[in-house]
């Protein structure tokens, strides 16, 4: 690992400051994505400003409507959360499927809907949800977050929040994971409820998207039937030494098909 | 490289060291503390080797900086015993010969204890294979491993 300035932040205020003062700032919330790639030396940051010491970015909140969630919580505290189990129960095993207890316990939603790893769970939740992703300037909806490949529609010194996710009627998410590393090979979350009727997938493209073809059809019948023959177009899937784009898009069918059976059992 | 005072409780005991900024929770223990228990394996996050506990939960001390510890307590796999006196994990490894060549041992008894104070109404084994899933053995030892996490989680809820 290079050496950096290490800062840490007691308000986003303070944080986002910080990064302006630096030559080349880097944000870290758990660090289970940014320490790993500072090993490995693909990123050289001037200064590492921990978000680690901001109390009022941890905690969930529950209302009738939606489940909100401070970004700095980690995996864990929303896995075991009885709230969000109650509410939202396909949120809180999302959490639990994320690499291991131990990550669980220091990865953060609002890192990992930041980095947006192609493979990460959290961004087919956001956008399979509809979710609203709050920063420290403005709302965004989930549906304009992610951007591409490890893109979002976050600037440089704004930080992310919360997420608030309005309560389906039902949802589920089913992932393929890798056997390895657990990150989704791919990972489908479908919902029906105030947002419409949602499909979003994980893994198997450069960034999370929507299947509108599988939510048109869900949105006359919510039935498994409705997208088990609905082909999910290989063009611009990733491949890789895991799977081939072709494999990856014949998963998307099968993760839809068992998440729809899974949000009607 | 500059160095700043980093202090926290380890074992019950405070401590203070020079580290780096990038110098890992791991290093600090090891290099600067002498504190030896607690394995590398991997360096990657994957292996579970190194985790020990901070502020009560598994964490892998390959993965986070010193400086993010700063204050915090942590247990490692020297803090666990009373004296000659094993905590009912070592002592349940140890009854179950849950262990080969060792070098995984120290991780596995943090995250185990872990396991079942997350779990501890009821216990199976298939939840111990799971939640074991960021710690490897490479002598493939699991059997006797997840037979210590339960016969453990009796002894420590009697």
């Amino acid at each position: 690992m290079y050496d950096f300035n290490y800062e840490k932040a007691t308000s986003t205020g303070e944080a986002a400051s910080k990064l302006s003062d630096a030559e080349d700032g880097k944000f870290m919330a758990g660090g289970m994505t940014l320490l790993p790639t500072l090993k490995q030396r693909l990123a050289n940051p001037s200064d590492v400003i921990d978000l680690g010491g901001i109390a009022d970015l941890v905690g969930i909140t529950v209302d009738g409507s939606s489940v909100t969630i401070g970004a700095m919580t980690p995996h864990a505290v929303v896995n075991a959360s009885a709230e969000v189990q109650k509410a939202i129960p396909a949120l809180a095993k999302l959490a639990g499927l994320i690499g291991d207890p131990m990550v669980r316990n220091r990865g953060t939603i609002g890192g990992s809907i930041s980095n947006n790893d192609p493979a990460a769970d959290y961004p087919s939740a956001v956008v399979g949800l509809g979710a609203t992703v709050h920063t420290t300037r403005r709302q965004i909806a989930g549906d304009e977050f992610f951007t591409g490949m490890f893109e979002t529609a976050l600037e440089e010194d704004e930080i992310v929040t919360k997420i608030v996710f309005p309560i389906p009627e039902k949802a589920a998410y089913m992932k393929f994971p890798n056997p390895a590393s657990r990150y989704a090979v791919v990972g489908t979350f479908v919902s029906q409820g105030p947002q419409g009727t949602r499909v979003a997938v994980t893994g198997a493209g450069p960034c999370v998207f929507r299947q509108s073809d599988m939510e048109a059809a869900l949105g006359k019948s919510f039935a498994s039937e409705s997208v088990e023959n609905i082909k999910q177009d290989d063009g611009d899937l990733n491949t890789d030494i895991h799977a081939s784009a072709e494999y990856r898009a014949h998963l998307v069918t099968v993760m839809a098909k068992r998440a729809v059976a899974d949000a009607n059992g | 490289m500059a160095t700043t005072t980093v202090s926290m409780t380890v074992n019950g005991k405070q401590v203070s060291a020079e580290a780096e900024n990038r110098t890992l929770l791991v290093q600090y223990l090891r290099e600067s503390l002498g504190m030896t228990g607690t394995h590398v394996g991997c360096d990657t996050s994957q292996c579970g080797a190194c985790t020990v506990h901070i502020d009560g939960l598994p964490i892998k001390s390959c993965t986070i900086l010193a400086r993010q510890v700063d204050g915090k307590d942590v247990t490692t796999i020297e803090g666990l015993a009373d004296g000659d006196t094993l905590h009912p994990m070592q002592e349940a490894f140890r009854e179950n010969h849950a262990l080969q060549c060792g070098f995984c041992t120290p991780g596995m008894v943090m995250s185990a204890i872990g396991i079942v104070e997350r779990n501890k109404d009821s216990l199976d084994e298939k939840t111990v294979r799971e939640e074991l899933e960021g710690n490897f053995c490479r002598c493939t030892g699991y059997h006797n491993i997840v037979k210590a996490i339960l016969a453990a989680h009796q002894d420590m809820a009697a």
